[in-house]
């Protein structure tokens, strides 16, 4: 009888742990589907918001704060006031810092959260803080494709940064291309680890493509 | 029995319905407010360890639903503000809440006390001029104080060496680096012309110019501090070589594997031979100025917070400058000097726990100058006439002073917001031993053990509100005296990004060395700063204006006996303009002081504008990038209305002195223009990087006179003149493995 009863109990135990993670697939799932929108309608704080709820909540898993780390940063970089940058950028860092230590250290994706981060800074006051933001963005990115040569992203945001920098420093429209042509064939490659995995940045190197032409 | 069977039926009701309600979903909404009533818009609302929540919408509002039930805890962050936690009875009944969040006390946000002081640091996120910009700015020649004097605040002055702020003089203004002062912060001292700093500016990477009100951990500055921080570890190992119209320069810089220490060494001759040849220079250069110094570094991580830094430099120039004697139209007086100086500086900052951090600094200086005063015939011959005037301009002078000193910084953080006290001491040791030679051989030994001690609270009341209050206590032994002073200032945010400052603080200042020859037992001469500012900083642009009175008292007199009765005032209007946006790509700013001052000290007969002093002062900074031809292009303009120049002697029947003439120079103008040309950017793996720097000084060559000599009879009046009109430089700078035409570009971009 007692055994029984313990069975009943361990039953039911795991099958609240099955529907917990269920819940926690699902839900990532969907909210991960939002963030492709998110940039045009303005949802990005208030989904940065949310992946932080599902991760303190869970605990344990390092996606949900990657998620919203991302989605700090990209508010961050969307920002018009730049003097409310620095403490975004700081808050997804300090989600980072989290997911990092879940992920047991910083891989390839989060140093490319690194170097959003730094970007993020370094777009507040270019001129003064270059020395410091400029060469940390581009140095995260270099260990971003050392640590996974299949990241499309890394090499995504490479291109970006140079359609943004002039011919005469080695950036440029051309140059640009180039690198966002090959970050594109790699995203054809690319397989994500789970679904919930990070697939993102494929329709902006295509949109930073088309201007480039 | 019933009333048994009664409870149980209650009781499986009530589990009935809490199990009903539990089903359902509890709607949460409300509205987020400051304290002040104004919308929280953005914030996040989370039950604790559940998915449920939402942020709140431009109004401050929210609504979300949960299914969690019971008693839960709802939490409330905001980016800048202190989160809020508060407990919620879920049940299915929808619940209303009016919640308030405060701000939190932040960095960033927090109004930072500026009154009087300029900072400029690649660290700080904002900044009013950056380490770079004194390299780019034309007029300055890569000298950090020549940069300076185009801020507000400084006088244009070109017969002597050092900052001249506020209606003070040159003495008046201290160079603090690391924390420690620097007694020979510039060259030695020559007749009549203005001698730059010894360090160069790639050697800091924070710079804080305080035209008063500066903080109590400073002392002995009666008008100004320049606060000067060094580098820390190079970003990587480098070569660096350098060719210029005055001479060469080669420096190595070393960081290990682990990014964790370096060390270099840097050696540079200056030789203005060649360049004296093609430039014709007013007085005769019978000794060509020339200069060797090399310097030494290390810096050592000595922990994750701990930082040790090491720099020595070792100086040796000469010069001789021969110039037509006033007194007599066939006599030449021709002065020579040597110059040995080595500077050593060893600095260690370290954080001690969560709440303390330590500074500790040493530093050893020793200063050589050997001259040699002539009166000399048109042949160049030495003559000697023992009468007034010209027995007294043939003399020797060996001059030797050192200074050792140690300060320590203790910080401790006070709760958890921005709040600091910092105290801790210093003592320095100055030996100055001078040998002196005319008819006769006079030698003279100074000794000054130093000490102080001080501490200073900086207070945030509110992310709006804060103050620092601070108090010094100083002791000389040469003086016999003791000094106790208050320090006082306080900031308030208005609006955004706007703020005012006030600021009030005591100043004391030792009198010069010659004076307590006269008088040992003078006392330490005092100002009383007054200020109050207002300044708005964003990215784009910085403006500030700036109100100041300054009260001098104890001021040594020379006449009719030495003593401290010498007093005076300074008071004035400044403005600053920096703009990095309007006109696209280009940098510039623009500032005007207005100063009026008269001091009664030395010999004055009254109260007079002394001679360093311009009413109007105004410069006009402009820096251009143009990417198609990688160069740079640095203009500016400075102005000041004439200064007074006086003739005090000495009437023999009225047995005082008496100005015996007086007049206004030329108002003056200097446009200076430089060209910085980086061939190399943007070539992707060059392994070495080449900067070309063009610069013409007074581009207009328009006349300067910045005072008056008189002859000893009174009845010669000549003017005193910059060596040369105009100054012409050529360089090219290499380093290899390092790209450090970075700083220069992406500091335009």
């Amino acid at each position: 009888m007692k055994q029984t009863a313990f069975l009943l109990l361990f039953m039911l135990g795991s099958f609240s742990l099955f529907a917990q993670s269920e819940k926690y697939q699902k839900t990532m799932q969907q909210r991960i589907a939002e963030i492709e929108t998110a940039v045009q309608n303005g949802n990005m704080p208030a989904l940065a918001n949310t992946f932080e709820r599902i991760a303190e909540a869970e605990k344990n898993q390092w996606l949900p704060y990657y998620y919203a780390a991302y989605c700090q940063v990209m508010t961050a970089l969307l920002e018009q006031d730049k003097s409310k940058v620095d403490p975004i950028a700081d808050k997804a860092e300090v989600l980072l810092k989290k997911a990092e230590e879940l992920a047991g250290g910083a891989n390839s994706e989060i140093n490319v959260i690194y170097s959003m981060i730094a970007t993020a800074h370094l777009t507040v006051d270019p001129a003064a803080r270059w020395m410091q933001y400029g060469q940390s963005s581009s140095a995260f990115l270099e260990k971003a494709k050392a640590q996974d040569p299949t990241n499309p992203r890394p090499l995504y945001l490479e291109g970006q940064s140079k359609f943004y920098t002039p011919e005469q420093f080695g950036g440029g429209k051309a140059a640009a291309a180039q690198v966002l042509e090959k970050a594109i064939a790699m995203f054809d490659q690319f397989k994500p680890a789970s679904e919930l995995h990070p697939t993102w940045g494929k329709a902006a190197a295509q949109y930073f493509l088309a201007q480039c032409k | 029995m019933k009333i048994s069977a009664l409870n149980h039926l209650i009781l499986l009701l009530l589990l009935l319905i809490s199990q009903l309600a539990a089903l359902g979903q509890t709607t949460v909404r409300g509205r987020l407010l400051t304290p002040k009533g104004k919308p929280v818009p953005g914030a996040s609302l989370a039950i604790k360890d559940s998915y449920d929540g939402t942020t709140t919408d431009s109004t401050g509002r929210f609504q979300f639903e949960t299914t969690e039930k019971g008693r839960q805890l709802l939490q409330v962050t905001a980016i800048g503000y202190k989160p809020v936690e508060e407990w919620l009875e879920l049940n299915g009944t929808p619940v209303e809440l009016k919640l308030t969040i405060k701000e939190a006390i932040d960095e960033l946000k927090a109004v930072v006390v500026t009154a009087g002081s300029f900072e400029a640091s690649d660290t700080k996120r904002t900044t009013v001029l950056s380490s770079i910009d004194v390299v780019t700015t034309a007029s300055a020649n890569a000298d950090v104080t020549a940069a300076l004097r185009t801020l507000p605040g400084t006088q244009q002055i070109g017969e002597r060496e050092g900052l001249f702020v506020r209606g003070g003089s040159g003495e008046e203004a201290r160079v603090f680096i690391d924390g420690t002062l620097v007694n020979n912060f510039f060259y030695s001292a020559l007749p009549d012309l203005a001698t730059r700093g010894r360090f160069s500016p790639f050697l800091f990477k924070g710079t804080v110019f305080s035209s008063g009100g500066y903080s109590a951990l400073y002392g002995q500055a009666l008008s100004g501090a320049l606060i000067l921080e060094t580098i820390d570890l190079p970003d990587q190992s480098s070569a660096s070589l350098g060719i210029s119209s005055v001479g060469l320069s080669g420096g190595y810089q070393h960081l290990n594997k682990k990014k964790t220490a370096s060390w270099g060494a840097n050696y540079g001759y200056t030789n203005l031979y060649p360049y004296f040849q093609l430039v014709k220079q007013r007085p005769d250069y019978f000794r060509i100025p020339a200069f060797h110094a090399g310097d030494a570094n290390f810096r050592i991580k000595t922990s994750k917070t701990g930082m040790l830094k090491f720099y020595s430099t070792i100086q040796a120039n000469q010069l001789g400058i021969r110039t037509p004697d006033i007194d007599s139209g066939s006599l030449k007086n021709s002065f020579g000097l040597t110059n040995y100086n080595i500077y050593t500086n060893l600095a260690w900052k370290e954080r001690l726990g969560k709440k303390w951090k330590l500074f500790l600094g040493t530093s050893y200086s020793l200063n050589q100058d050997d001259i040699e005063n002539r009166l000399q015939d048109q042949d160049n011959k030495d003559q000697l006439i023992r009468e007034q005037p010209y027995v007294s301009k043939s003399f020797d002078v060996d001059a030797r002073g050192s200074l050792l000193q140690v300060k320590t910084v203790f910080d401790r953080r006070l709760g958890s917001g921005l709040s600091v006290l910092r105290f801790g001491g210093e003592w320095l040791y100055f030996k100055d031993d001078v040998k002196f030679r005319d008819t006769i051989a006079r030698n003279n030994l100074q000794e000054d053990q130093f000490k102080a001690g001080f501490a200073e609270v900086d207070v945030y009341i509110t992310n709006n509100l804060a103050a620092k209050l601070g108090t010094r206590v100083e002791h000389s032994s040469l003086l016999g005296r003791a000094n106790m002073v208050p320090r006082l200032s306080m900031a308030y945010k208005l609006g955004e990004k706007g703020q005012a400052s006030l600021a009030y603080g005591i100043f004391y200042q030792k009198p010069e060395r010659n004076q307590l020859l006269l008088n040992p037992d003078l006392r330490f001469t005092k100002a009383a700063h007054y200020i109050a500012n207002y300044q708005v900083i964003n990215s784009s642009y910085t403006f500030r204006a700036e109100v100041f009175y300054k009260k001098y008292e104890d001021l040594v007199k020379t006449f009719p006996s030495t003593n401290n009765s010498g007093k005076g005032y300074a008071k004035g209007i400044e403005f600053f303009w920096r703009d990095k946006k309007t006109i696209e790509g280009v940098d510039y700013w623009v500032s005007y002081s207005y100063l009026d001052t008269k001091r009664d000290y030395l010999n004055f007969p009254g109260s007079l504008q002394p001679n360093f002093a311009a009413n109007h002062t105004a410069s006009l900074v402009v820096k251009k990038f143009i990417t198609k031809w990688k160069t740079q292009f640095n203009a500016s303009y400075s102005f000041a209305t004439g200064r007074p120049y006086y003739n005090i002697r000495f009437d023999q029947g009225a047995n005082k002195f008496i100005v015996a003439d007086q007049g206004k120079t030329i108002p003056f103008n200097n446009l200076s223009l430089s060209v910085n040309y980086l061939p190399a950017i943007g070539r992707s793996g060059a392994n070495s990087f080449t900067v070309w720097v063009l610069s013409v000084n007074n581009v207009l060559n328009q006349n300067q006179i910045f005072n008056y000599n008189y002859s000893y009879d009174g009845l010669t009046r000549r003017p005193i003149r910059p060596a040369a009109n105009q100054f012409f430089f050529i360089g090219c700078f290499i380093s290899f493995g390092v790209d450090r035409s970075q700083d220069v570009i992406n500091s335009n971009l």
